[in-house]
């Protein structure tokens, strides 16, 4: 399959979006709301439950499925309140000792003037520092779009799983396209290049596990394994290995 | 130093009569007037007539900043590849470093300030518009871990687009990278003093330019996530004047204070001196 083909085959509709994850991953999940400082943003859910026996936060950029749901969700674009949503929910996480789950599926960061000026790069910005120093595991979940910086927000992880029909890139091949040869239809070209997919990105280094895509019973229990695992580590030593993960990308 | 590049970007028409020369005068983007290069260099680069702020290199803009002499660079033989073998960057790679005459986007290094041991780095616009990709992000890290190992405050000064997307996301996670290092900075009681020049966008926004613990900025500068035309598309209407000028972005909160050009050197030695211990 060519690569542009996942890319569109991942922002189809009547894909499994994070709420259906989370209800089969976490299936008593309590919602939080809010980020204490502006709002609510709908396209970013959060929360906690049982993962089998253990508690876990779970946050999931949701774009909806269908045409209201995803108006209601900003199609999975989250502002910066969602971002301060779900950093405030790892904060939390961290006191309580959970070990974090993200499922990201979104084109991107919300594109627009609020957004711009409520701080969008200071929102993104401000969660990869802290997940570089969140003392407790997390996790992160490409399961659709992982479109760029607002994707990356989650994903300051000790782990970056990867279905294996999602894609996770710099910019979208159209923006790319659009932008080194003013010609959209070379998105077929540009998503060719940024080496987008999962066996690429696995190949370079940058996510950690391709997933079947499917059967998410399986899935969760590897999951489990994954969490049992970084939950047996020292905080110390979690912390190291997670700055080595990053570290040593691109040298 | 550079200065011959600097008039010869500053006045594309003349270049593209096919013979490069080497103008006395400058046309200035703003008033349109000509302006004496001696008056401008003088003037740090700024427009004496109208005020207009040119594009520095990231060079002088480290002479502007630092004691003279003061300067040693760190990593400077660090180069990128096409790793991705990604089309036309081979291409824009020379073509780069003919236009800026430097190996990559950033400089890095150590030099006083006021007398004060600081390390510094500097983004080179007239390098793929100062674009992230891994040698940026992994001069920038180093940097940060050397400071972090010495107790030295950073200085940094970004101009960038992005992230650089002929990389994929190798360069998007440098973002990550680089924020992991300056929180480990941070975590020391090391100060990061941040100045942003225009423009400021996309992943650098995202990541080093607002993990300051002091956020500078140049007057005017466009300091932004999203591009203003992905904007304005995606919205179907005209943006306000003043959207991402850095003097809204301080309106909205995340600017600590505007400083032209030629108080910068006094007023970041000021702030070093506040934290000297």
């Amino acid at each position: 399959m060519e690569d542009y083909e996942i890319v569109l085959g991942a922002r189809k509709e009547g894909r499994f979006t994070a709420v259906d994850y989370i209800c089969e991953f976490v299936p008593d999940f309590v919602e939080f709301h809010g980020d204490r400082l502006y709002g609510d943003d709908s396209a970013v859910i959060g929360g906690i439950g049982y993962l089998k026996d253990v508690p876990v936060t779970v946050i999931g950029i949701e774009k909806g499925k269908n045409t209201q749901e995803r108006i209601q969700h900003h199609f999975g674009s989250a502002h910066p309140e969602g971002y301060r949503k779900a950093l405030r929910l790892m904060k939390q996480a961290e006191k309580f000792h959970r070990p974090v789950l993200c499922i990201v599926d979104t084109s991107g960061a919300f594109c627009g003037i609020e957004a711009e000026e409520r701080g969008q790069g200071r929102a993104i910005a401000d969660n990869l520092y802290e997940m570089s120093d969140l003392k407790t595991p997390i996790l992160s979940m490409i399961v659709g779009e992982g479109g760029s910086g607002g994707a990356l927000a989650l994903c300051h992880s000790d782990a970056i799983w990867m279905m294996e029909d999602a894609y996770f890139s710099v910019v979208s091949p159209e923006s790319c396209a659009n932008i080194l040869w003013k010609d959209i239809q070379k998105a077929n070209v540009a998503a060719q290049s940024l080496a987008l997919t999962a066996p690429k990105l696995y190949k370079l280094g940058l996510i950690d596990k391709i997933c079947k895509p499917g059967d998410l019973k399986s899935l969760k229990e590897e999951i489990y394994q994954q969490i049992q695992y970084l939950k047996g580590q020292r905080i110390e030593k979690l912390l190291d290995d997670r700055y080595m993960r990053f570290r040593k990308v691109g040298y | 130093m550079g200065l011959k590049t600097f008039f010869l970007h500053a006045n594309n028409e003349l270049e593209s009569g096919g013979q490069m020369l080497r103008p006395r005068k400058v046309c200035c983007k703003e008033c349109q007037r000509q302006i004496p290069v001696s008056k401008i260099r003088k003037n740090n680069f700024v427009c004496p007539e109208c005020g207009y702020y040119f594009t520095m290199r990231a060079r002088r803009r480290i002479l502007m900043l630092t004691d003279k002499r003061s300067f040693i660079e760190l990593d400077r033989d660090l180069e990128s590849i096409n790793i991705l073998d990604f089309p036309d960057y081979d291409e824009k790679l020379s073509a780069a470093r003919e236009k800026s005459r430097e190996k990559e986007g950033v400089i890095c290094g150590t030099a006083r300030i006021g007398g004060k041991e600081t390390a510094i780095f500097s983004m080179d616009a007239n390098f793929m518009m100062g674009s992230m990709g891994a040698v940026v992000g992994e001069k920038i890290t180093r940097l940060f871990e050397y400071a972090t190992e010495k107790k030295l405050s950073v200085v940094g000064v970004t101009v960038s687009g992005g992230a650089r997307m002929q990389e994929g996301m190798i360069s998007l996670m440098q973002m990550s990278k680089v924020s992991a290092a300056i929180k480990r900075h941070s975590n020391l009681g090391n100060l990061y003093i941040v100045l942003l020049t225009n423009p400021t966008t996309g992943g650098v926004d995202a990541s080093l330019a607002m993990q300051g613990d002091i956020t500078l900025a140049e007057p005017n500068a466009r300091v932004g996530f999203a591009g203003p035309r992905v904007i304005e598309k995606s919205l179907n209407q005209t943006l306000p004047k003043d959207f991402q000028k850095a003097s809204r972005v301080l309106e909205c909160g995340f600017i600590d204070a505007i400083v032209p050009r030629k108080q910068q050197k006094e007023y970041i030695e000021k702030l070093l001196v506040l934290h000297d211990v």
